[in-house]
């Protein structure tokens, strides 16, 4: 069994944490480049969102390598993740590609399914070595976001400009060739230290933006044409709610344990959007607010063309950013976008919050307090 | 017009359909105004712009400093030298807010493009482009107009004249069109039928780029489409507000590219990076690559002069863009 994952930003390196400790090959697709979103364009129904059609041309890239399993997880609510899984399973079966797909899914009340599953994977049941690795993953996926959100602070106060981004690509280069959740964590300290020697000019307060929406739009560079890239170099020091290790702890493992889930965006969305409506409407609306409260200068919602639950929020985040007076800036993303519109538009935000800020300081406003 | 040892701006906008020139005076006026069609050959607009300026300036005036704007800003830097290239969404700010002080929002519709921006207390606010469709742009009317052998300067007239307005389906480019012949085919007058039209682009625009938005006075709208007056009309009926058409209205960009390389040079010390206006009679050429060292698979842009490399973008990790250093601002 060779067993391949489809790509979300830095995901794949909590997925071959997990499958290197569970002790089966993996084959990591080659990273989501145009070729994979042409593989995927073309199998894929045209008016589906943009995830699945890259998820598609990550399976047929590392058929071609040689993998017979796809290993993907679930969803459940009105989103079409739900359907991913089957959909994924079909289109492969109609183009003649042999692949099996298990779905790591939440139990939902069917806990045998779920073990079966599991057991198919892990090739046996040995509960001890299950919880290990479970957890193993869990520590490897939040060391992972945390490297993450170290670049967002470092990228835009450094002072040799492109420091952060050659750690960083290398740290990603390097990932591939180690070896279990050991090898990995040691890498990932490794660059940590890195990041923390890169000289920074301590006293920029940079403009910070919050990046919400649909999750896998938000998480994957290449999806977002490397956003968070793009706004540290400009100086922007981004941040983004919804991780990884956020969604496996908050999604997968609360779903099972019985602990108390990190409810505070829901609270904050709560007097626009009372109730979950599928995908991450409630996320991107409640983070939006609370990035508004912790005086970030601006917000940038990105999500994939058709995408129902974030169109919902769309509508309604012009009343957030009345009743906050913080700047929202909606980019949407299909495989026809172009990138020098795409460009313009982040180019705009920023010199529109650059000029905001100024004329809060000239005014002598509160932001002359904002740390 | 009088031309002394002058010193001047240059603002440039190299936009999809158009290329525009503007020179401006150190009082922020316009001494010049070029609107030429980009024809798909950027390189060659602007040679032909600059030549224009060349040959009314020529050695009595000194430029002072060059701004580049529009979707081939960054080109355009590298052939005569920018000192600061902006995008179009600030620059259409900056000149709107130049020639009507207290303006609150701009309307804007180009060729390929457009867009609406919400000014607060004298700085922008919010603003949307078009997403998905042309329909509601220049090239569309353009297009129609060729269709009906209708002069595009005469167009917005037709729709002046109409009496009873005709429901044309505005949301998409192509079923705009079939129902244009639709309705052209049950006996409809052309009057009705682009007065339809116009209706109907103002329509998408508003339900399109200017939702949730509040549309309050001041209105400006510039860009190409401005000319045409039967646009104009319908947006102050739909609107139900005074719409201003600035003087400068087709060169927005231009100018405001202008202003604000004016605004650099004042502020800084440093003299202008601007070639002169024989740098676009050099041979240009233009290629792309497609590096395959990563799986990125950048398409990465060469500008080449003379067998020498001038500038390189497009790559993701700077190993093209590095080897040609320019000590100026590429990006913002």
């Amino acid at each position: 069994m060779k067993i391949t994952f489809p790509h979300m930003g830095n995901t794949f390196i909590s997925a071959k944490a997990l499958l290197d400790d569970i002790g089966v090959e993996c084959i990591i697709p080659p990273y989501n480049n145009k070729k994979t979103l042409e593989i995927g364009t073309k199998h894929a129904p045209e008016m589906v969102c943009l995830p699945l059609k890259i998820n598609l041309g990550n399976y047929i890239q590392a058929h071609e390598l040689g993998a017979d399993t796809i290993l993907i997880t679930g969803g459940r609510g009105p989103c079409r993740f739900g359907y991913y899984c089957e959909m994924s399973k079909e289109i492969l079966a109609d183009a003649s590609y042999n692949m099996e797909v298990i779905t790591l899914d939440g139990p939902n009340g069917n806990m045998k399914e779920f073990l079966e599953r599991i057991k198919k994977l892990a090739g046996g049941f040995n509960v001890y070595k299950i919880l290990k690795v479970i957890k193993n993953t869990t520590i490897v996926s939040k060391r992972v976001d945390e490297i993450e959100k170290l670049t967002y602070k470092i990228r835009p106060r450094e002072l040799i400009k492109g420091s952060t981004d050659k750690v960083y690509k290398t740290m990603l280069n390097k990932v591939r060739k180690v070896n279990g959740s050991r090898e990995i964590l040691q890498l990932l300290s490794e660059t940590k230290k890195q990041l923390m020697e890169i000289e920074i000019d301590k006293e920029l307060i940079p403009l910070k933006v919050g990046i919400v929406g649909e999750i896998y739009t938000t998480i994957d560079p290449f999806a977002n044409f490397h956003i968070d890239f793009i706004l540290g170099n400009m100086g922007v020091e981004v941040d983004r709610a919804v991780t990884v290790s956020g969604w496996i702890i908050e999604h997968m493992l609360k779903n099972i344990l019985p602990t108390k889930k990190d409810l505070r965006y829901r609270q904050a969305a709560e007097p626009y959007l009372g109730r979950m409506i599928g995908g991450h409407a409630q996320e991107t609306l409640g983070n939006t607010v609370l990035y508004a409260k912790n005086g970030f200068d601006g917000v940038v919602q990105i999500y994939p063309l058709t995408c129902m639950p974030e169109i919902v929020a769309q509508s309604i985040l012009p009343s957030i950013e009345r009743d906050y007076d913080i700047s929202i800036l909606t980019l949407i993303i299909d495989e026809m976008t172009g990138e020098a519109g795409y460009m313009t538009r982040i180019e705009a935000f920023v010199d529109l919050l650059n000029k905001r800020r100024e004329r809060f300081e000239v005014g002598k406003n509160v932001a002359l307090f904002r740390s | 017009m009088k031309l002394g040892k002058m010193s001047l701006y240059l603002g440039v906008d190299v936009g999809s359909v158009s290329t525009n020139l503007v020179v401006i005076n150190g009082e922020s006026e316009v001494v010049d105004k070029l609107y030429l069609r980009t024809s798909g050959q950027p390189i060659n607009a602007l040679r032909t712009g600059m030549k224009m300026l060349s040959s009314k300036f020529g050695q009595n005036t000194v430029i002072r400093g060059v701004g580049t704007t529009g979707s081939g800003r960054q080109l355009a830097s590298v052939i005569i030298g920018a000192d600061i290239v902006k995008n179009e969404i600030t620059t259409h700010a900056v000149a709107a807010q130049m020639l009507v002080p207290d303006v609150k929002t701009i309307l804007e519709i180009g060729g390929q493009d457009s867009k609406i921006i919400i000014l607060k207390n004298g700085v922008v606010y919010d603003f949307a482009m078009n997403t998905v469709c042309a329909a509601g742009t220049g090239s569309f009317l353009d297009r129609q107009a060729a269709r009906l052998e209708i002069a595009i300067e005469d167009f917005g007239a037709y729709a002046l004249k109409s009496n009873s307005p005709v429901r044309i389906a505005g949301r998409c480019a192509v079923f705009a069109e079939s129902d244009m012949i639709h309705k052209q085919q049950t006996g409809h007058s052309t009057e009705d039928i682009i007065n339809g039209l116009c209706e109907a682009l103002v329509r998408n625009y508003i339900n399109n780029l200017a939702k949730g938005k509040d549309l309050e006075d001041t209105i400006v709208f510039q860009g190409g489409v401005a000319a045409n007056v039967g646009i104009v009309a319908a947006f102050e009926r739909a609107l139900g507000k005074k719409i201003i058409i600035p003087k400068y209205y087709d060169v927005m960009g231009a100018y405001g590219a202008a202003l604000i390389a004016k605004e650099k040079i004042e502020k800084s010390s440093q003299g202008s990076n601007f070639y002169g206006f024989g740098a676009a009679e050099n041979e240009y050429k233009a290629r792309s690559i497609e590096c395959n060292d990563c799986s990125n698979l950048c398409e990465v842009i060469e500008i080449t002069s003379n067998n020498e490399v001038l500038a390189r973008w497009g790559d993701r990790c700077g190993k093209w863009s590095s080897v040609v250093k320019k000590d100026k601002e590429i990006v913002g």
